[in-house]
């Protein structure tokens, strides 16, 4: 034991006597880097390189250094790399995490911190900034509702479709989705009957496919990977026939690919995004190609956690460049700069923030299409421009219909 | 006597390392430890390994955040005098009730039993949100403050770590001293003796697994505590698994093993990612934790125990304490 504590005692400090030069900027990236999300959370990590590749790796003379730290997308172990950065790394500005109750838990960690400078990675929980936000904690992208935008009226208005069943997992990002969908659905004149939430890593969705009223047009399927893969494979081979609405995560590349009798029903399917792989604006186009110069081993287009983690580092280091790298006055001047900040995206949309920093976006909605060749793919139908947290609506009212949850919001 | 003079270099640390390694490192390494402690005491003198003690100390983090300051806006906030003797005493009930189930049971099906329960609870975190709020859990639970000084901050969160462990180590070899601790050991060894005896062996089974419970149960609060938050994730497969690893690398010959371990693993944990490529470290914790199992299956604590008796040898034939 005492010889472990003297180890303890003499690796601490090494540890702090490891040289840090004052001019050296240092930055914390959180990612998922074990666990079913290592291949995507990686891809976070890219972006926000790509970032800081761009700018050579240095702000007027001052070193930007990165280092990563893994979560494993519990709540907790994004607390602990955060703290891990800040006070053992030293740290100025962290960048992550990837999910969305990390989020929740790195806002409420920033207030304790008000030192450093938190950039949200691609985390979409709503409350992440508009509930009890944090003065240093921002988030360069949207959340899981704007994300959404778009999608409701195109299900109602060019699908015609007049009532929707909802699926969609029991935690704050689906919440959320759900949301995105029904505030412009209901709006419309929709209906949602009933609305299913299943456990995350869910594998028998029997007791749902057969609960799902016969009288509804569509299904709204907020499921992510394998669980959807899951469900529609389930509710093809018990004879479901409903069109299919996808989430943000739903309809992703891979589920396209993989094999399933479910594939006829995703023909047309119609989805939200932020993030289109072959969108063919000019801007996407020049992304995606320093993306894949930057990195021959990556996908084969930058996932939506490479842009988002790309737009909070791109944010960081166009501040940095304001203030000339300095960080001195207890970054005062940094967080002015980014709370004034405008960019244009690599969606080819202007970038900024709302006054409980969080960005204003652009979102597509895309829907599958037959490729000639017989695979699926999925194209954009619309592009919606400047879509904000409140999706629009009046600040009291939109914050008086209270934080997501199972229940809210409704119109049966 | 002698086990307090190991106290006094403990209360070294808060003087020399900063509030990173004193908080994250050491005091997380005495939180751990305390609730390996509780499974090394079931597993040592019960001779049954469960795997519902991360199921446990939830259940008094739970506790503690639901009747306490959190910000999620969910239960009903009671001073801590009496949440804290609350939690403590559903944690030995909840360790009751299992010991209760498992009292039949050995080897491979007590841990069978065990884990089902802590997987059942697990999931039923997930998708109750009346007590448990769910996925998310509670956030925002914040230490009590006396005399203006919050428990969170480093230096008191240390030392009421270390006052716990020390409390929670003489707890039980006082215990297993005493008769009841006595007859729980005959239970391991020979069970049917025992009811030969007329003794009954349902009592001594489930004192042994609430009295775990409790040591789980003051591990679970300081953990709520030094997290600040509770969800499912803190009753998972992770921390059911990452309890039994610092349990076995410590070793289950002394309960002292089990803060051995913690500190191991703690270390590890924490500085794998610096000693490594960043996408690797996982691979490393795990060799580094399989290489002390083939060298050590007695644990770190006999390791250093064997050296030691290598260099005493010529002179001294020490007797194990236990």
């Amino acid at each position: 034991m005492n010889k472990l504590k003297m180890a303890a005692s003499a690796l601490a400090l090494c540890a702090m006597a490891a040289p840090a030069s004052a001019e050296d900027v240092k930055i914390g990236v959180i990612s998922i880097l074990e666990g079913a999300f290592a291949a995507l959370g990686q891809d976070g990590i890219r972006g926000a390189e790509l970032a800081v590749l761009e700018t050579g790796g240095e702000i007027d003379g001052n070193t930007i250094e990165v280092i990563t730290m893994s979560s494993d997308a519990s709540p907790d172990s994004a607390v602990n790399a955060a703290r891990k950065l800040i006070e053992q790394d030293g740290v100025d500005i962290i960048v992550g995490p990837l999910s969305g109750s990390e989020g929740l838990a790195l806002r409420d960690l920033s207030k304790s911190y008000p030192g450093v400078t938190f950039l949200n990675g691609s985390s979409a929980a709503q409350d992440t900034t508009l509930r009890d936000s944090s003065d240093n904690f921002y988030r360069f992208g949207g959340d899981g509702a704007q994300w959404m935008v778009g999608v409701g009226d195109y299900a109602y208005d060019d699908m015609g479709y007049k009532s929707v069943a909802v699926i969609a997992e029991d935690y704050s990002f689906p919440y959320t989705q759900v949301l995105g969908f029904m505030t412009e659905f209901c709006e419309a004149g929709g209906k949602v009957p009933e609305k299913f939430w299943t456990p995350i890593g869910n594998k028998d969705y029997s007791s749902v496919v057969y609960a799902i009223p016969q009288d509804v047009d569509a299904l709204f399927v907020a499921l992510g990977g394998a669980d959807a893969v899951n469900f529609l494979t389930q509710y093809s081979q018990a004879g479901g026939d409903k069109p299919i609405i996808g989430g943000s995560i739903t309809i992703d590349q891979s589920i396209l690919d993989s094999k399933g009798p479910f594939k006829k029903l995703l023909v047309g399917a119609p989805a939200g995004t932020p993030t289109v792989g072959d969108y063919d604006g000019d801007e996407w186009k020049a992304f995606t190609a320093s993306y894949t110069e930057a990195f021959p081993d990556g996908f084969s287009a930058p996932s939506i956690f490479a842009h988002h983690y790309y737009m909070s580092a791109k944010a960081a280091m166009l501040a940095l460049d304001e203030v000339d790298g300095d960080l001195s006055d207890g970054h005062a001047a940094f967080r002015a700069a980014l709370n004034d900040l405008t960019f244009t995206t690599p969606t080819g949309g202007t970038m900024r923030l709302d006054k409980n920093r969080n960005g204003v976006i652009d979102n597509f909605v895309t829907e599958v299409y037959e490729r000639e060749d017989g695979t699926l793919g999925n194209r954009v139908v619309k592009v919606v421009r400047d879509v904000d947290q409140l999706l629009g609506q009046d600040e009291a009212a939109f914050l008086a219909s209270g934080p997501v949850s199972r229940d809210n919001p409704s119109c049966p | 006597m002698k086990q307090a003079l190991i106290l006094v270099p403990l209360l070294i640390p808060p003087l020399v390392l900063n509030d990173f390694w004193l908080t994250q490192v050491a005091t997380r390494s005495l939180i751990l430890g305390i609730m390996a402690l509780s499974l090394s005491f079931l597993a040592t003198y019960l001779g049954v390994v469960s795997f519902a003690q991360a199921t446990i100390a939830g259940i008094a983090g739970y506790t503690i955040a639901f009747f306490g300051p959190n910000s999620v806006g969910i239960g009903v906030p009671l001073p801590f005098w009496i949440s804290i003797p609350l939690a403590l005493s559903l944690a030995a009930i909840s360790g009751a009730l299992v010991g209760l189930i498992a009292r039949r049971s050995r080897g491979i099906y007590a841990i069978m039993i065990t884990l089902a329960i802590g997987v059942a609870f697990f999931y039923f975190t997930r998708q109750n949100y009346t007590f448990f709020n769910g996925w998310t859990g509670f956030s925002g639970v914040r230490a009590p403050e006396i005399a203006g000084v919050s428990l969170r901050d480093p230096l008191p969160l240390y030392l009421v770590s270390l006052a716990v462990a020390a409390l929670a180590l003489a707890l039980v070899s006082g215990f297993v001293r005493s008769p009841l601790g006595l007859t729980i050991q005959a239970v391991r060894d020979a069970p049917g003796r025992v009811l030969a005896l007329g003794i009954s062996v349902t009592t001594p089974i489930v004192t042994a697994f609430a009295f775990s419970g409790l040591l789980a149960g003051a591990g679970g609060i300081l953990n709520v505590w030094y997290q600040e938050r509770v969800s499912s994730f803190s009753v998972g497969l992770g921390p059911i698994i990452d309890i039994l690893i610092i349990s076995v690398i410590g070793g289950l010959r002394h309960p002292g093993g089990a803060f051995v371990g913690a500190v191991v693993f703690v270390l590890l944990e924490t500085f794998a990612v610096d000693l490594i490529d960043r996408e690797r470290f996982n691979t490393l914790i795990g060799v580094v934790l399989l290489l002390i199992v083939i060298v050590a299956p007695g644990g770190l604590q006999q390791l250093a125990h064997d050296w030691l008796a290598r260099l005493r040898a010529p002179d001294t034939n020490e007797k194990s304490s236990v």
